[in-house]
Parts: C-alpha cells; structure tokens; sequence
C-alpha cells in the first residue's frame, strides 16, 4: 500500500512532516534524529524520520512510514514520564562531528 | 513543547451546573474535535464488512447491506474525551453490543475492537454488554462523517471515547485481556471519565 491520502482524507490537512517533531524528541536524544533513516517494522522501506508523517492531535506524537502509513515511533510526556514507543527496525543515525577537532584544542 | 499538546488545548469553557461534567473536564458545546492518529480511512460500502472473532476464528460477518438491516436503536448521550472536551446529548443510530454479540461463548471476557488503519481498543464485555455500547453510523440524523469514524464506529459513552473505535470492522471476543493502541502507551485499560482513569495507575 502507498499514500492512501486524497480527496476523502479529511485529516490529511493536519498530518505534519515529521521534522516537526525535533523539538519534543531533543529532549530526548543528544543528537538530531529527525536527519536519521529509519527502516519501517512493517513495509521494512527506509526514510528519513523528518520525511515520516506526524499526527501530532491524538494524545501523544504519532510518526508514521511515509510509505505504508504504519507506525514507526509514539512519543508522549504523561504526568511527568516521557514515554517512548519505538518501533523502527533499525536507527541510522548520523554522529556528531568530535567536538575538539574545530577548536584548535 | 506546544505541538505535543495540540488535542489537550482547552476550548471556551461552558459551565453546567447539573452535574453532568465529569471532573477535569470542559463542555465544548456545538464544536466536534477531531483527534486523528493517523490517515482516515476509506473503505467502499461494498467493500465494508463488520465481523465478531473469537480465538478460533470468524463467528459472524455482515455486509453493510446485512448490517443495515440489523435491529437498530437511537440513543442519546454525552461523551468524554480524555484529551479534557465533553459533549452533551449527542444523538447517534446503530446496532447494540447485545445484538452483535448475543452468542458469545462463555469463557468470552473480553472484547478487542480494530478498525480499519490497525487501531484497537480493548474493553471488558460487561461494558459492551447490557446497552451500553453500540456500533453506530448516523449522527444527529445523518450517516456518519468519515472523520468521525464513518461509515462505523463503536459507541461506548461510558468511558473515555478513545474506547469508542472510529472505522471499526472487528470485534474479537477474549477469554484475556488484550491492551489496544492508546492502552499500551500509557493511557489507563479501563478509562472511566467519572473515576478520572486517564494514565495508567490513574
């Protein structure tokens, strides 16, 4: 299945990309993960998280395979807990340059 | 940090005083939030069918045609959103619980809702029995909105309405307890908005 979104996807107008949620997920990993690929649990086609597709209505961020629309990645702060649901197969994750080599240390 | 509380923003504020607020809530008075956790569904009426599993396998299917002609009741209700909106007498028509799952074997303790999309909510029988739940497809008169789970969704006015399954197409009957989308992420396995049963250890 591809983008089931059309004329009858009256909730298409409040999907997000998923670089919309940088913000919450920061507080969470030390580096960006939007910029990371992620392999879908269930289509197993690999996309970058910011090109995923982010419900951000319901109760939590819902990130969804841009492919088969299945979910990849749930993400909610509840009475003080962030809570992680991630269910991408595999995370690659571009490293963060060392920090002492543009400092002249 | 905004965007993760989008669905939980408080609307105007109407008070009632006749006690039929339950606590931590607001009336959101002729307005109807649409929360979506995903893409809406569409699936053809001729393609639409609705089925009672258990652990063994399929034990009813109806057509929407065969659906339609199902005894039908109208009931009027208010409904509770966790997200913190109420709203009051909303008028609905579908089939009750006890119609669908009349024959239910009798080590069935629980019911697990999926719909079209892959949610799923779970709910003890006794709460889906006894007519208090239905699966509906009209709204105050009209068939009901696809944003608002047409062409059916389960109706389970007592408990929060994440309960109430938009586009559900199966109900599977348990002899355990089987944890849906939102109960599986943190948000309480039963979610009675009188008993404010919002997060899990609520």
């Amino acid at each position: 299945m591809t983008e089931p979104a059309g004329p009858s996807d009256t909730t298409a107008a409040r999907r997000l990309d998923g670089n919309a949620a940088a913000g919450a997920l920061a507080d969470l990993f030390a580096v960006d993960v939007t910029t990371a690929r992620s392999r879908c649990p269930s289509c197993g086609k690999t996309s970058m998280l910011g090109a995923h597709h982010l419900y951000a209505d319901a109760p939590a961020l819902v990130l969804r395979c841009p492919h088969c629309t299945d979910v990849v990645l749930r993400y909610a702060t509840q009475q003080g807990r962030i809570l992680l649901d991630l269910r991408a197969r595999l995370l690659t994750i571009p490293a963060p340059a060392p920090a002492n080599e543009s400092n002249g240390a | 940090m905004s965007v993760l509380s989008r669905g939980f923003r408080r609307g105007r504020s109407q008070e009632r005083s006749d006690g039929r607020l339950p606590p931590g809530q607001y009336d959101a008075g002729d307005g109807f939030p649409v929360l979506s956790a995903g893409p809406t569904p569409s699936t053809p009426l001729d393609r639409w069918d609705l089925t009672v599993h258990d652990e063994t396998g399929e034990r009813h299917r109806w057509s929407w045609e065969e659906f339609r002609v199902l005894p039908r009741e109208a009931v009027s209700v208010d409904i509770h959103c966790v997200t913190t909106w109420s709203k009051f007498d909303t008028r609905w028509e579908g089939v009750s619980l006890d119609t669908l799952l009349q024959d239910a074997p009798t080590t069935a303790r629980f019911v697990l809702a999926g719909s079209d999309g892959g949610y799923t909510t779970n709910l003890p029988l006794d709460d889906v029995t006894g007519g208090r739940a239905w699966v509906v497809d009209t709204y105050d008169g009209r068939p009901l909105a696809p944003e608002h789970g047409g062409p059916a969704r389960l109706l389970v006015p007592h408990l929060y309405f994440w309960k109430s399954a938009k586009w559900v197409r199966r109900l599977t009957l348990l002899p355990h307890d089987r944890p849906g989308f939102w109960e599986t992420f943190g948000y309480h396995n039963h979610g009675d908005p009188w008993l404010e049963q919002r997060y899990s250890g609520d």
